[in-house]
């Protein structure tokens, strides 16, 4: 037994995966904000080059190298949605301990927030949103972070709704310590691990989204390092076979995505004591 | 089935308030908008060498100064007579832009949420049943990636290889350029239809796909299928039999709530392939500042939306008798 203890197993491989992963997307993240002034460097000297050694994204239309824009975007997007998951798990926390804690009336009110929030397609409440905020960065944080609470304050509630029946919340409630008492101290600590990994898990959509609604032309401005507006460009020039201003940028949003994915999925799976024994 | 039509009632009854409150939250967004509307349309410079009197008439068609409550009741209630006001793009009535709209891009959303809808089933089951072979492997992971992947990019990346490259498809709009309406013909159609259809489809194979295939796993280590396979019946038997009716159910729920995301993603693929429908129509709208047009796809989406929930509510108590109890209890 002892053996098996010391040697490898799955959850020490998924550690390690994991931290690769963290360092990979933090790496990018930092790389793309200090490059961010070289995004932008023009050069028409090099414009419309295909990939090759010195430049393995190619250039773009203006000569600006396609490797570190698509750095610059995906940072961009990381930042981006680490706020507005960090705001919309804020929300969802506070909706999902309010509808379950506060009574039958404003549990309602909550969940019919929630369904009016669900009822209009996610694009378009974007667009309604950024429309109304003007367009631009705010429009976006503001548009993603009311967006993507929905599911997360749901399982919140249902899983509050539980922890209210249990013995403890009860004797709490008999000695007569207040709601919301009860509600940070007692309630906040055993949802924590499941706030955290919806956190994470809520990151893939934000930065999904954020590139959506730049690409549609309601995000971020197109002077500014996105995703979002490097394809939109690349339409354009689809056309004329500049294959490489899509494939390439497109490619490292997905893997971006894929990792916060896979660092939400394994963290839930450490964090959940069902599976302590793999 | 007295109760089935209580549930149907009472579930109608929350569909019209909730989008009633819809339709309010739109018109409020839409009106906190800092956007000019003559700024957007008219233009800077076009406005500058007009006359005060000018501008105070364009002023009045765009409704600049009128209070966004008294324009909210206007609106509501004109709305409920079937007047959804005039597109100030399209200079026409918003009900008949939306009702053009609508039905090309009904038809797009309408064939891939089948196919999407019967392919993620199948591949559901197929992984679900095989769960930890290989080819569970590859329908999970390419669960996970289309999961991952922005629509928008995938029917760039599809856009390129078969209208670009391959050259044997159209690269755009839902009708050759140039052709009047009543030169075009069905194969046209369909031509144009075809990538914007199978982007969608691949897209949304995924939610239902992981959903499946979790719901099989779990019928497949219960005590009946086990009963089943003791009693001497072959695995697909049993699945036909014992497996199907109990995943069916779900898995329609899912598929009817997932009109919204058709539904979004429609909104992306129509803007890449330049194809005329309610999508593309909302982003016109709400990048030119039309409001009347907005607000009138912001509900009807949610009242397709609302519909699809509506549909899957009402199946699912009608079919399972488990919720119907369920709810009665409490």
């Amino acid at each position: 037994m002892t053996e098996i203890k010391r040697g490898w197993n799955r959850r020490k491989t998924m550690v390690v995966l994991m931290a690769f992963s963290m360092i990979f997307l933090a790496s990018v993240a930092i790389l793309g904000h200090i490059f961010r002034e070289e995004a932008m460097v023009t050069d028409f000297s090099r414009k419309n080059l295909a990939p090759c050694l010195q430049y393995p994204f190619g250039t773009d239309f203006m000569g600006r190298d396609m490797l570190i824009r698509t750095i610059a975007g995906l940072s961009m997007s990381i930042r981006l949605g680490l706020l507005t998951a960090f705001i919309s798990a804020v929300i969802a926390c506070v909706m999902g301990l309010a509808a379950a804690v506060l009574g039958k009336f404003a549990d309602g009110l909550i969940l019919g927030l929630i369904d009016l929030v669900m009822g209009i397609p996610h694009i378009l409440l974007l667009i309604l949103i950024s429309f109304a905020m003007g367009k631009g960065f705010i429009g976006v944080v503001i548009g993603i972070s009311l967006t993507h609470w929905t599911s997360l304050a749901r399982l919140i509630r249902g899983e509050v709704l539980q922890l209210k029946e249990s013995q403890y919340i009860r004797i709490a409630e008999k000695l007569g310590i207040s709601k919301g008492k009860i509600a940070v101290k007692h309630m906040l600590p055993h949802i924590a691990p499941q706030l955290l990994v919806g956190l994470i898990l809520m990151f893939p959509h934000a930065i999904l989204h954020e590139a959506s609604i730049t690409f549609l032309g309601f995000g971020l401005s197109p002077e500014q390092p996105a995703i979002g507006v490097i394809l939109s460009e690349s339409m354009k020039y689809l056309a004329m076979g500049k294959w490489w201003l899509a494939l390439f940028p497109g490619l490292l949003l997905v893997l971006t995505v894929l990792l916060f994915h896979y660092i939400g999925e394994t963290l839930g799976r450490l964090t959940d004591p069902g599976h302590a024994h793999r | 089935m007295k109760r089935l039509g209580i549930t149907a009632a009472k579930n109608l009854i929350r569909m019209a308030v909730l989008l009633v409150l819809v339709s309010g939250a739109a018109f409020f967004l839409v009106s906190v908008s800092p956007s000019d509307p003559l700024k957007t349309n008219v233009g800077q410079a076009a406005l500058g060498s007009m006359s005060q009197e000018q501008i105070a008439k364009l002023e009045e068609y765009w409704g600049v100064d009128t209070p966004p409550v008294k324009r909210f009741f206007s609106w509501a209630s004109a709305f409920i007579k079937g007047d959804m006001g005039t597109s100030l793009l399209y200079r026409q009535p918003v009900s008949k832009v939306i009702a053009e709209k609508l039905k090309s891009s009904l038809w797009l959303m309408a064939i891939a949420w089948v196919i999407s809808g019967t392919m993620g089933f199948l591949l559901g089951i197929l992984a679900g049943v095989n769960r930890g072979k290989l080819i569970d492997r590859l329908i999970s992971g390419y669960a996970l990636i289309t999961a991952s992947t922005p629509a928008f990019w995938l029917a760039l990346m599809l856009l390129m290889v078969f209208a670009v490259w391959l050259k044997v498809l159209p690269i755009g709009l839902s009708v050759p350029i140039g052709t009047e309406a009543s030169a075009v013909t069905i194969g046209d159609r369909i031509l144009h239809g075809i990538l914007p259809a199978v982007t969608l489809s691949l897209t949304g194979i995924s939610g239902i796909a992981m959903h499946t295939r979790e719901k099989m796993a779990e019928v497949m280590g219960s005590d009946y299928m086990m009963f089943a396979k003791a009693r001497g019946e072959s695995k697909w038997q049993a699945i036909r039999h014992h497996g199907l009716r109990n995943i069916a159910l779900p898995a329609m729920t899912l598929q009817f709530a997932s009109i919204s995301e058709i539904f979004g993603g429609s909104v992306l693929v129509e803007q890449v392939f330049s194809y005329p429908g309610l999508g593309q129509a909302a982003i016109t709208a709400g990048l030119g500042g039309d409001i009347p047009l907005l607000l009138g796809i912001a509900v009807i989406s949610a009242a397709i939306v609302f519909m699809g929930n509506f549909t899957a509510n009402l199946l699912y108590s009608a079919v399972d008798p488990r919720i119907r109890i369920g709810r009665d209890q409490a």
